[in-house]
């Protein structure tokens, strides 16, 4: 009978897609009194939401990048206070590490920018850097410390939102996969149908299959995890170099990119492919991965490793998500593209949406986000 | 005819203690009478399993460094290790 039960049932908004992104859209129609369901094949916070670091990063790609990243970074910071210990939000900072001079100007570049902002920064010379962080090399010429940069855990950061979502008298439907739509209906894997108001397709790079009118690409991550040394590394840190890897829309690149955990463990990062579909560990990959963090940390050499796995961002274009009405349908809204930054942008998604699905004032512009826009290739 | 074996001075927890070269660390601590190796996250004592580096439960600090391997290490002149 549950078929029956689930073809009988009508929503507002329907979400697919259980990770970050879509738990946090979920929360937030719930909490606006909407009638809302969350559909996810898997579990929550499974797929790349699991893969990733957990990096509640401001980011200054480009001005709509840094509007969306520094509203959704006050938004993390706002709902922390709810958090429960398992989130694990850590407010540790990040440190943007300058190898040579050059770099050192972009330091400087980007406190300029963030000051401008609003945005709480200090630039560290070479010693206070090493005082900062002991197990850099010596000779590093400074970093940027982003102060309000934080870490969470995010599989249990989208539980938590779900949970939220729940108490607000959402709807969770695990378990089924969510095949095509039809007419204002969604069809599940099992045969049955869930009507919706608005739909909204949150599933990362899945969302390719249920809608034309998506560019995405995947986008291959591998990271590996120590076994627990706390005190090892104390912030969020970043070879600013990682720029130039995260920029390269085509060739393999690897970037120094280590993440503190509150276990004392240590993340390790990060990679970036195009053009791959099998999730396998690339050992050369890895190894390219490890040799330049170790170019930056020596001693992370003498640890010992415990896990190494990957996970595929969902990349558009202009390297800005996707946020709004897809251009195939008015009551079809996206909410992918996220990219490295899912995590941290996926609250101010979640904000933009509901915004634009209850005609509320946004607090930053939405228009750079709109899947109808047309993208601005940059090399 | 045997050469006399090498004796390897070192310490565990900050007690000397004295093996015949070749002696792998965790054979020393099991000598010393330490059979807590190593904590749990939820701080269980834990010894070792396997004795072939391949359960982590002997785990213990030499100078210093976290996450070594007892089983894996052999004595060294010096040495300072860490149990539990």
């Amino acid at each position: 009978m549950g078929n029956l039960s689930l073809t009988s049932l009508s929503f507002d908004i329907v979400v697919l897609g259980g990770g970050i992104v879509g738990t946090a859209c979920a929360r937030e129609f719930a909490e606006a009194g909407l009638r809302t369901a969350l559909i996810e094949s898997a579990e929550i916070g499974g797929g790349a939401t699991a893969a990733g670091m957990g990096h509640i990063a401001v980011m200054d790609d480009s001005e709509a990048q840094f509007a969306l990243t520094r509203y959704s970074q006050l938004l993390w910071k706002e709902a922390a206070e709810r958090f429960p210990p398992d989130v694990e939000f850590s407010p540790s900072g990040a440190l943007w590490v300058a190898a040579d001079e050059t770099e050192m100007r972009e330091v400087f570049r980007k406190q300029h920018y963030y000051i401008q902002r609003g945005v709480p920064v200090e630039v560290l010379d070479a010693r206070s850097l090493a005082e900062a962080e002991p197990n850099l090399r010596p000779g590093l010429e400074g970093a940027l410390l982003v102060k309000e940069d934080a870490v969470v855990y995010p599989p249990c950061a989208a539980r938590f939102f779900i949970t939220e979502a729940q108490q607000h008298g959402a709807t969770l439907i695990l378990g089924k996969r969510a095949v095509g739509t039809r007419g204002n209906t969604v069809q599940l894997d099992d045969g049955s149908y869930i009507a919706y108001g608005n739909l909204v397709i949150a599933n990362g790079i899945v969302a390719q299959s249920l809608t034309s009118s998506v560019q995405l690409e995947p986008r291959k991550g591998h990271l590996v995890i120590t076994d627990r040394y706390p005190g090892f590394v104390s912030h969020q840190i970043i070879e600013l170099g990682y720029l130039k890897s995260a920029h390269s829309i085509q060739s393999d690149s690897v970037a120094f990119n280590v993440q503190p955990r509150p276990s004392g463990q240590i993340l390790i990062g990060s990679s970036r492919q195009y053009g791959l579909d099998d999730s396998a560990v690339d050992m050369k990959i890895v190894s390219a991965m490890l040799r330049r963090a170790f170019e930056y940390m020596p001693g992370l050499r003498r640890l010992s490793a415990i896990r190494s796995w990957t996970g595929f961002r969902a990349a558009t274009p202009d390297k800005l998500p996707l946020i709004g009405p897809s251009p195939e349908a008015e009551n079809i809204y996206l909410a992918t593209g996220h990219e490295g930054l899912g995590i941290t942008t996926s609250l101010g998604t979640a904000k933009l949406l509901a915004d634009m699905i209850l005609g509320r004032r946004s607090a930053i512009a939405k228009d750079p986000y709109l899947p109808s826009r047309s993208y601005a290739l940059h090399a | 005819m045997r050469s006399m074996p090498e004796i390897i001075t070192f310490s565990i927890n900050g007690s000397p203690v004295r093996v015949s070269g070749g002696t792998s660390v965790a054979t020393a601590i099991l000598i010393s009478g330490e059979t807590a190796f190593r904590r749990s996250v939820s701080g269980e004592p834990r010894t070792p399993l396997c004795g072939m580096g391949v359960c982590f439960e002997c785990r213990v600090t030499i100078n210093g460094l976290q996450h070594c391997l007892s089983c894996q290490t052999v004595c060294q002149d010096g040495m300072e290790v860490q149990t539990g």
